[in-house]
Order: C-alpha cells, then structure tokens, then sequence
C-alpha cells in the first residue's frame, strides 16, 4: 500500500489528542487545544426562531442558539432529529419557513451568495469527483471559490504535503483508499479559507483510526481560527467539541459544554447524557 | 467568470476521460448512417424472380427480356408448369413469380387482350408490393411502347420525383438520424450528468459553493452544445459527401436550426434531471420517452398524415417532427426563412417552456 507507510508515522509519532474510549485524557487535550485558539465570545452564527415546515411536519421547531467565533461546535441527534435540514437552512441550500438566521455577520435571506463565499461545507455522501485526479479536485474546488492561479498552487502543494499526498498527486480518485478521500474532501472543503465550516456527519463510516487522523485535521483548522459545525453519530466524537447542542424532535434540548452537560445529568460520558435526553422525548410520546 | 471556466474545464474532463461514451458520440452518428443509408432502404435491387411462360411466343420473350433487364430482377428459374409455383416461392429465394398464358401473342393480337399474373412473396408485404408495382410497370410501359402507332390517342403521364429524383432513403434518413442523434446526445447526455453530480453528492457542494444554479447549469450543458453541434456537422457532411443528399438551402441557417434543435434538447434535458434524482430514471426516461417518438411520431420514417387522428395530435406535441420539417426544407427544397419560420417559432417556444418549467422545479427544490 502506498499510504501505509505515512499513516504508520502519522500515528507514531503525532500525539493523538485523545485516547481510546474517550477517557480523561480526550477532555485534557482538547482544554490544551482549546486554550490554543482564538475562542471568544464574539458570535458568529445567530439563529432566532427558527422554523422549517415540510407540509405538516415541522424538522425545525423554533431553534436558538448561537456558535461562537473559533469554536468546534457539535450538533447532536438521533437520524430524524432535524440537524440536517437546519445545516442546509445554514449552508443557503434551503429557506427557513421562519425565523432569523445570522452566518459571519450576513443574513441568510437577502446576502446568500455572501454567505456562501464565507463557508465550507463537507457532507456524509462523499464528495469528489472519481474521474479527476487529486490535483485536479484540489484545483477545481480552488477555482469555483475564486482563488487565483498561483494562489491555487501554493495551496494545492501545501495541502497535498500536509496529507502526505504528493506522489498521488494524478491519480485518480477513485484509486484511493477511503479514509484519504474523506481527509482530502475536508481539506478540499476548506481550501477557501472559510470563516466556518460545515462538516455533516463527516466520519459516518469511517475505521476508528481514520476518524482519529480526521478529528486532528479538524483541530488543525480550527487551531487556524475556522469556526467548526459539526454533526455526528459518535458520542465520543461530541467529547472533542467545545459545546454541544443535542436536537431531540426537532428542538434543542440540551446546549452546553460536554462536561457541563454530563454534571447536569449526572452521566459517566456522552452516550449516556444523549439517551437520558432522548428517552424523556419517548416517555413525552 | 474564472470560477465558470474552471467549472467548464472541468466538464470536459469528465467527458474526455470516459473513452466509451466519447466513443458512441463520435462513433454513433457514422454508424447509424451507414446503417441506415446501405442496410435499412426501400428499393429493390436484384428481386429473385421465376416466369412460367406457357406460350413462350415472341411477346412473352420481349416482356420478360425488359423485366430482367430493368435491374431489378434478376431470374432464378423458369418453370414448367403451374404446379411448380408453390414450392418455389416455399424455397423462400424467389420473391415473385411471372406467370403468361398460353397463346399470349396471339390472343393480344386478336382479342386485344391476354392473360399474365404477378404472384409476389407477401410474408414481406412491403417488399412484395413494391416488386409487384415495379413489374406491373415494366410490362404496361412495354405494351404502350408497342401500341404507339396503333392507338390514335393516348395519355403518356411523364412522371418526375422532385427533391429526390433517385427516390433515394438517405434523403429522409440523414434528417432523421440528425434529429435522433441530438436529442441523445443532448438531452441523455445532459440530464446524465447532472443526476450524476445528485448520486455522488458533489451536486450539493456546488449549490453551496458561491457558483450561481445558472452558471452550474450552464456549464453542464456548453460541452454538449459544442459535442452535438459537431456530431451535426458529421451526419450533415457525411449524408452529403458519402451519400450526395444535397444541402440546397443556406448552411448557415441550416446550422442554426440544428443549434436551435440542440438547445431545446438540452432545455428538455435539465427538465428530465430536474425531475429525477437517479442516473437510471433520467436514462430510462431519455431512451423511452424520447427515443421512441422520435423515431416513430416525428415523421422520420412513417409518414405522419397516415396515423389515427390521437396520434397524429401526438405528433405535433413532438419536437422532432418540426425539426426534421426543417432540415428537409431546407436540405433538399432549398427553402428560406419564409417557409420555416412557423416551425422555428414552434422549437424556440418548446426551449422556453422547457427552461421556465425546470427553474421552476429548481426554486422548490431547493425551498
């Protein structure tokens, strides 16, 4: 294998920031990268009242909240709950029924195409292209951002030297391993410098070792002062952010710091705070 | 305008590194023409023929001396008797069968009148009622040729076949295969690699992207305009070279037609994939519900005032038919502008509504 080699030292020698089942060692390093970046109280999405209705069902029932500039932020929910429809109204790939929406200081309904320079966005469904080569990819996603050419060089070559992915430089897509796609398409997805990023479930199906190199990605990004919004599945992944919003039938039940959250409902870890919150949802039913 | 062109690049990236399909781009339109000028033609060359000729006089050597000799015919036997027929067109060669009484010269000669039967082989009927025209015509030609000085009038209607002297398919087959041929390309192709971009859900990432939904659109479908427009100067060029259907009208209209074509395809195109999601709905709805009426319902090979009055209502829905009117008027009548606006104004009406109803289905897509 080509990459086996660069993944072995990657993991050798870079310190991973958290260890295996998320112990206390995972909330002390992410405190350290924490304390690293440039978190502040400045807000830099604000949603008020939010509402989105499809027909009779409501996905979105009245949201607030609002993520802070520099901040990993984690939004939580069983499939359903209504996270993405809420990361498309954010995103500009839908309209609310309702409500206010802020991203980087624009408002969603009348300075869209603002909005949309000022943001990455990776989804769960992979997101290359197959028949162009790595370069290719790089350069293209560059280039409908409107990065110049030499501009786009640069990047390609520090991307590519990052991910330890010079000597596939042409090939093609499709003949990389997963795990290096999904690497790349995050780095592809903030080659424009974006002030957030949008990651929407973006280890979904992913080995535990390429989930980990992914996460240090998503460190290194957001070390770099870029705003991260990310929803997943894994609850030892909602340990790495720095506050988390758990959606439960579409409204936000719960908004805090994981070690917070887990004092208030007296849980071990994650996992256990998001089956309390999603049991009383059951019970209400 | 960068961020378009990148956009543009890279389209044509996708297509040039799919050997295959390029392959049937190019590929096809040389193929189908070939095919349908050499292999799929109405006339007969070279018809298997037997004659039972009972008298065997001077007449009947004459007659059927100007049958084989008119090109069509060649004979594979004489029979002997009326019994041999039947087995003989059993054989399956012998495709039609020349029968003369007995006592032919003299009975024309006294009574003015005298027996001859055409049998034709119709377990093919379109081929048998040709043959059976061909030689029905030889023979009356032959008998008028004879008859001149003795009929003190006659009638001799002088028949000539205007735009297409030759009765030659080619001339019908290279607007039809033109009209069959863009509508793949552009509206299969289109709408193909849009509900790709849905499948791989790269599709998403360009709606977010500061890229407008016009110029993603767009961008998709300047590869194929150039694509088909070049596939059209192949089938116009090669029906002109190879197979001399003329191009008496002006080119330059002429190819603005076919860009005109191209351009509602593709409109009919984006509809399809604006509708469907799926690689495999947007190819089965392309194939079946445009490849189909256009080979049937456009006029293309049967002739659209001979359907039932639904179908013929059907036909007009179609926007091939008024293509392939067009490029026939144009083609091999030589005509203007002032002949082919109506239908003009008929395929850019076709491209609007396309284009209103997918912006359409975008905007509540997307709401």
């Amino acid at each position: 294998m080509l990459y086996g080699a660069y993944e072995y030292r990657k993991l050798t020698t870079s310190p991973a920031p958290f260890g295996e089942g998320a112990g206390g060692g995972a909330i002390e390093q992410r405190t350290a990268n924490g304390e690293q970046r440039m978190t502040n109280n400045e807000n830099i999405i604000t949603v008020r009242n939010l509402v989105k209705k499809f027909g009779h069902f409501v996905a979105n029932d009245h949201l607030n909240f609002e993520v802070r500039k520099g901040e990993i932020f984690g939004f939580l929910g069983a499939n359903g709950a209504g996270k993405t429809t809420t990361i498309r109204i954010l995103c500009g790939l839908s309209y609310p029924t309702s409500g206010e929406v802020n991203v980087a200081g624009l408002d969603i309904y009348r300075q869209r195409n603002l909005v949309k320079r000022n943001i990455g966005y990776m989804s769960q469904r992979f997101s290359l292209y197959d028949d162009l080569t790595v370069y290719e990819n790089i350069r293209f996603y560059a280039g409908i951002y409107g990065l110049g050419r030499k501009e786009i060089v640069t990047k390609a070559e520090v991307l590519m030297n990052r991910l330890g992915l010079e000597a596939a430089r042409d090939k093609l897509i499709r003949d990389l391993p997963q795990g290096w796609k999904q690497k790349l398409a995050f780095s592809v997805a903030i080659i424009h410098d974006p002030k957030i990023v949008f990651l929407d479930e973006p280890t979904g199906g992913v080995d535990p070792i390429t989930r980990r190199q992914f996460w240090n990605l998503i460190f290194e990004a957001a070390r770099e002062g870029i705003t991260i919004f990310v929803t997943t599945h894994y609850m030892d992944e909602a340990e790495y952010c720095d506050r988390v919003t758990i959606m439960v039938d579409g409204k936000i039940s719960a908004l805090d710091t994981p070690s917070e959250l887990k004092k208030t409902y007296a849980a071990a870890n994650m996992n256990e705070v998001f089956l309390k919150l999603a049991r009383t949802a059951i019970n209400e039913e | 305008m960068k961020r378009f062109t990148g956009f543009v690049i890279k389209e044509f990236y996708h297509i040039f590194r799919d050997y295959r399909t390029l392959l049937i781009l190019f590929g096809m339109p040389a193929v189908q023409l070939l095919l349908f000028g050499y292999v799929v033609t109405n006339e007969i060359k070279d018809a298997r023929i037997a004659i039972y000729d009972a008298s065997k006089d001077e007449v009947t050597r004459k007659i059927s001396e100007k049958v084989l000799s008119s090109g069509y015919f060649i004979l594979e036997k004489n029979l002997k008797n009326y019994a041999e027929i039947g087995p003989t067109f059993r054989e399956g060669k012998t495709k039609l069968v020349l029968v003369f009484g007995s006592n032919f010269a003299e009975k024309l000669q006294r009574e003015g009148k005298a027996d001859i039967q055409i049998l034709g082989d119709a377990s093919d009927p379109n081929t048998a009622n040709i043959l059976v025209n061909y030689a029905s015509g030889i023979i009356s030609n032959y008998l008028i040729s004879v008859n001149i000085e003795k009929v003190p009038m006659r009638i001799i209607p002088e028949v000539r076949m205007q735009y297409n002297p030759g009765l030659k398919g080619v001339f019908m087959f290279v607007p039809g295969i033109m009209a069959m041929l863009l509508m793949l390309i552009s509206a299969l192709m289109t709408s193909l690699s849009i509900t790709r971009e849905k499948e791989l859900g790269t599709m998403e990432l360009l709606l977010v992207s500061p890229l407008r939904p016009i110029q993603i659109i767009i961008g998709k479908v300047i590869p194929y305009v150039l694509l088909a427009f070049i596939d059209s100067c192949i089938i116009l060029g090669m029906g002109n070279f190879v197979f001399g259907v003329p191009i008496q009208g002006n080119l330059i209209l002429l190819l603005f037609e076919c860009l005109l074509y191209i351009t509602m395809a593709l409109s009919l195109g984006i509809l399809i994939s604006s509708i469907t999601s799926s690689q495999q709905i947007a190819m089965t709805i392309s194939l079946m519900a445009l490849m189909l009426p256009t080979i049937l319902l456009s006029g293309f090979i049967f002739p659209v005032e001979n359907m039932p009055v639904i179908l013929q209502v059907l036909c007009h829905a179609m926007p091939p038919k008024y293509f392939i009117t067009i490029i026939k008027d144009i083609m091999l009548k030589g005509n203007g502008v002032s002949f082919i606006w109506k239908e003009t104004l008929v395929m850019m009406s076709f491209t609007v509504i396309f284009i209103l109803i997918s912006i359409k289905k975008f905007k509540v897509r997307l709401a």
